[in-house]
C-alpha cells in the first residue's frame, strides 16, 4: 500500500514523472515475434534474454534528468508473491515453474527468489524510512520482518516452545494477557509474544509494558519500544487496551524475572493490581499465562547486589555460565518450554467505579496469580525433564 | 463573542505575521494591532500584513498598557514567547521577554476591561523529556520532569502567571495552545536547522519519537482559537509519530551517533558556529523523544490538523529541497537491479 501512495506522490511532485511497469520496458526490447521461441526454449534459453532485458530496465533511469523521480516498480518489491505471475512475459517461464507442481526445484527457486524479493523490499524500506510506528513507537515491519524471523527458530528448535490455549485469545479487541515472569532475562516476554503472532489465527502482535529502566539504558530504550514495548503505567495500558491492542503485562516484574534460582516457579507478589484496574477501567478480558521453561534458561545463583547498586541495576545475575564465559555466558540453556493460555477473565460485568474499589482489585489480582500458580503446578507435573 | 480589535504580539516573526495578515483580509475585523520590538521589515521584506497597524513597542514596558487601552483591543494573540536565543539576541535577552513581556502584557490586559480573549502560544516542551513518562502526555499529564533550563522553563512559567491571570480574570476566556515542533517552508526553528545539517548527530543508543505540526496546520489553530471561543488548554500537534532515525532517513540523510556526554558539547560548539541553535533541554528531547494526546483538540477544540506528522516531515523536505545524500530513486534502482539478476540466476541456475 505504501509503494502505490508514494507513486502517486512521485507522480504528482513531478508532472514528467515517468512510470515504468516491469512488463513494458521488456516488450519495448525484445521484438515480440521472438519471444513465444524462448518461452518454448529451456531454461537457460530463457535467461539470455532475461539478462539482455536487464540494462535495457536500466537506460530510461539512466537517461532521465537527475531528480526526475523514476518508479521502478516497487509495487511488486513489496508484495513479492502475487507480482510473480505478472510480471513480463519473460519472466512467463519462471511463472510457470512455481505453478507447476511437477516441478518441485522450480517450486522452491519461487520461494527462495519471494523470500531474497521481499528481503530486499525490506532493506529499501528502512533504507528510505517507508514505514509506519504508532504512536507508542511500535515498528511492525521491523518486529515482522526481522525480529520474528529471528527468534522464530529460538522459538521453535531451541527451546521447542509448546503453546496451548491460543484459542483463549480474542481474535480482536483489548485483551490484557497476564503472566509469570522469570528467566533473568525477560526472553519469556519474547517468546510469548512469538507465540501470539505466529501460532494464533489472528497473528497479532502483543504489546508489552514494560519498566522505566528499560527505557533509560542505551540501545534497549529504542528497541523496546520498536518491538512493541511500553512504559507500564495506567495511562499507557489504558490507552492501548481501549485502542483494542492485545496487552502483555508481567506483574511481578523485576521480583519475578531476577528471582534466585531456588524460588523457580514461586510467585511473587503481583505489583500494586494496576493491570487489574487497568482491565477494569477499560472492560477488557484478562488472560492469565503461565510459561514453564523460563526460569531454566539462566539460573541464577548469586545476584552481585552491590555492582548492580552502582550501576543503577534493579540486579545483576551470576549464573553458572556469566560471568565466567563472558558473553557466551549469555547463551541461555536449552530447557524446554510450555506456554499455556488460560480462560479468560471478564471484566465488563463490574460496574464503572469498580476500579476504584480496592477490594475488588485485591481479590481480582489474587485470583488471577492463584490460577497461574496452580497451572505453574500442572504443567511442572507433565514435564518430563528440564530439557526434554 | 467575535473579535473586532485584535492585538498580536511577536508580529516580526514568521508565525506572527502570517496570523496578523490573516486576520487583516478578515473584514469583520475592525482593527489589527502587531507589536515587535522590531519592524516586520527588516526580518523579512516581503511580509505584507495587510492593513494591519504595526507598533513598535517592547512588551517587557508599561507602554503595551497603553497601546491596549488606546486601541481598545477586546482579543490579545501572544505569540511572542520565544524558542531560539540567536533569535531574541541572546539567553537573557529571551527570558526577559518571555516571562517579563508576558507578565507585563498580562497586567496590561488585567487592567484593561475591554479585553475579553487571551490565547496565548505555548510549547508541548513543558511536558519535559524523560524515560518515566508515558508514551503520551494529555493536557492534564503531571510530567515527571520539569524542564530545568532554557525555553521550556520559560513556557512553564509563562504559563504559570497565565493560570494565574486566569484566576483573577475569570470573565476572559483564557486559551493555551501548546504547540508541538512546527515545520514549514518558511518555519525556521531549531528543529529545522538540525535537520538541514548534511549528516545529523544523533544521541548513540537512542530513538526519539518525535511529533511535528505543519505551519499551515498552526496558522488555522490560531485563528480558530481567536475568532471563536475555545477557553482551556489543547495539545497541538499532527497525527502519528516518526522516529528520528526514520525522519533522518526520510529526508536522505547519514546519521552521526555520538555518545550523550559528547553530543553536549558538539551541539556547544554549533551554536557557538551559530550552525544551529540547539540547547541544553532539547538534548533530552534528542534522546528520549516526546509525543502528545490531540484527542481534546480534535474533539473540544474542534480542528483537526491537515497534515499528519509524516505528511509535515514530508513537505518540509520538498519544500527545502533538502540535498538528498542517499538517493530514494537510487535505492529503488539498486533493489531492482538486484531482484532483475536474481531472476536471472535463478532461472539459470538449477539447469
Amino acid at each position: 500500500m505504501g509503494d502505490r501512495d508514494e507513486n502517486k506522490q512521485d507522480a504528482g511532485r513531478a508532472g514528467d514523472a515517468q512510470i515504468i511497469p516491469l512488463n513494458t520496458d521488456g516488450r519495448a526490447d525484445g521484438a515480440p515475434s521472438a519471444r513465444p521461441v524462448r518461452r518454448r526454449g529451456s531454461r537457460a534459453q530463457a535467461g539470455v534474454p532475461a539478462r539482455r532485458r536487464a540494462p535495457a530496465r536500466d537506460q530510461p533511469a539512466q537517461g532521465a534528468p537527475a531528480g526526475d523521480p523514476v518508479d521502478m516498480g516497487p509495487p511488486d518489491a513489496d508484495h513479492p508473491v502475487p507480482a510473480q505471475p505478472g510480471d513480463g512475459p519473460d519472466l512467463a517461464g519462471g511463472g510457470d515453474d512455481t505453478d507447476g507442481s511437477d516441478n518441485p526445484t522450480g517450486a522452491a527457486i519461487g520461494e527462495l527468489e519471494a523470500a531474497l524479493a521481499g528481503m530486499l523490499a525490506f532493506l529499501r524500506r528502512r533504507i528510505t524510512g517507508d514505514y509506519v510506528i504508532d504512536e507508542h513507537g511500535f515498528d511492525a515491519d521491523l518486529t515482522e520482518h526481522l525480529l520474528a524471523p529471528l527468534l522464530r527458530p529460538v522459538y521453535r528448535d531451541y527451546f521447542r516452545v509448546e503453546t496451548r490455549g491460543l484459542e483463549n485469545i480474542p481474535d480482536t479487541g483489548g485483551a490484557l494477557v497476564v503472566a509469570n515472569h522469570s528467566g533473568t532475562l525477560p526472553v519469556d516476554a519474547l517468546m510469548m509474544a512469538m507465540a501470539i503472532l505466529d501460532h494464533h489465527p489472528a497473528h497479532r502482535n502483543l504489546r508489552m509494558l514494560a519498566a522505566d529502566l528499560v527505557f533509560a539504558v542505551p540501545f534497549l530504550a529504542p528497541f523496546a519500544r520498536k518491538i512493541g514495548n511500553t512504559l507500564a503505567c495506567q495511562p499507557d495500558a489504558e490507552r492501548l487496551l481501549r485502542a483494542g491492542h492485545l496487552v502483555g503485562v508481567w506483574p511481578e516484574g523485576f521480583k519475578g524475572v531476577g528471582k534466585p534460582f531456588r524460588d523457580r516457579y514461586t510467585l511473587q507478589r503481583f505489583g500494586r493490581g494496576g493491570f487489574v484496574s487497568a482491565a477494569l477501567r477499560t472492560g477488557v478480558p484478562i488472560i492469565p499465562c503461565t510459561v514453564v521453561g523460563a526460569e531454566e534458561i539462566y539460573p541464577m545463583i548469586g545476584n552481585a547486589r552491590s555492582l548492580a547498586r552502582l550501576l543503577g541495576l534493579p540486579y545483576l545475575p551470576i549464573t553458572p555460565t556469566f560471568p565466567w564465559l563472558g558473553l557466551l555466558g549469555l547463551v541461555p540453556l536449552p530447557s524446554k518450554w510450555f506456554i499455556e493460555f488460560g480462560e479468560p477473565v471478564p471484566t465488563d460485568g463490574y460496574p464503572p467505579e469498580a476500579a476504584d474499589d480496592p477490594m475488588l482489585v485485591f481479590e481480582l489480582t489474587d485470583s488471577i496469580r492463584e490460577t497461574i500458580q496452580h497451572t505453574l503446578y500442572s504443567l511442572l507435573m507433565q514435564r518430563r525433564s528440564v530439557f526434554f | 463573542m467575535r473579535p473586532r480589535r485584535v492585538l498580536v504580539t511577536g508580529v516580526a516573526r514568521p508565525l506572527g505575521a502570517q496570523v496578523a495578515a490573516a486576520l487583516a483580509a478578515d473584514p469583520d475585523i475592525e482593527a489589527v494591532v502587531g507589536v515587535d520590538t522590531v519592524s516586520p521589515d527588516t526580518i523579512d521584506p516581503d511580509a505584507d500584513l495587510g492593513r494591519t497597524r504595526f507598533v513598535r513597542a517592547d512588551i517587557r514596558h508599561p507602554l503595551i498598557a497603553k497601546v491596549i487601552s488606546t486601541t481598545e483591543i477586546d482579543t490579545v494573540l501572544h505569540l511572542n514567547v520565544i524558542a531560539t536565543p540567536l533569535g531574541a539576541g541572546g539567553r537573557t535577552a529571551m527570558k526577559e521577554t518571555n516571562v517579563i513581556g508576558t507578565m507585563q502584557l498580562l497586567a496590561a490586559c488585567q487592567k484593561a476591561r475591554s479585553v475579553t480573549k487571551l490565547v496565548v502560544k505555548s510549547t508541548t516542551s513543558i511536558y519535559g523529556s524523560s524515560p518515566r513518562d508515558p508514551a503520551l502526555f494529555t493536557e492534564d499529564t503531571e510530567p515527571r520532569a520539569l524542564p530545568t533550563a532554557g525555553y521550556a522553563k520559560d513556557a512553564v512559567e509563562v504559563e504559570g502567571y497565565v493560570r494565574g491571570f486566569g484566576r483573577r480574570r475569570p470573565d476572559i476566556a483564557v486559551t493555551v495552545l501548546r504547540f508541538t515542533n512546527v515545520l514549514g517552508p518558511q518555519v525556521d526553528s531549531p528543529l529545522a536547522r538540525y535537520l538541514d545539517l548534511p549528516v545529523v548527530p544523533t544521541v548513540l543508543g537512542f530513538d526519539p519519537r518525535i511529533q511535528l505540526l505543519h505551519s499551515e496546520d498552526a496558522l488555522a489553530v490560531l485563528m480558530r482559537a481567536t475568532r471563536e471561543d475555545h477557553a482551556g488548554t489543547f495539545n497541538v500537534a499532527g497525527e502519528g509519530v516518526l522516529l528520528l532515525s526514520q525522519a533522518i532517513r526520510r529526508a536522505g540523510r547519514p546519521g552521526l551517533p555520538v555518545p550523550f556526554p559528547a553530543i553536549g558539547a558538539l551541539g556547544g560548539a554549533a551554536r557557538r558556529l551559530r550552525l544551529v541553535d540547539f540547547s541544553a533541554e532539547q538534548l533530552d528531547l534528542l534522546a528520549h523523544g516526546r509525543a502528545v494526546d490531540t484527542t481534546r483538540l480534535t474533539t473540544v477544540f474542534g480542528y483537526r490538523p491537515r497534515y499528519s506528522t509524516v505528511e509535515t516531515f514530508d513537505a518540509f523536505v520538498r519544500a527545502r529541497e533538502l540535498r538528498f545524500t542517499v538517493d530514494r530513486e537510487l535505492v529503488s534502482r539498486i533493489e531492482n537491479g538486484l531482484l532483475g539478476s536474481l531472476r536471472n540466476r535463478c532461472l539459470v541456475g538449477p539447469s
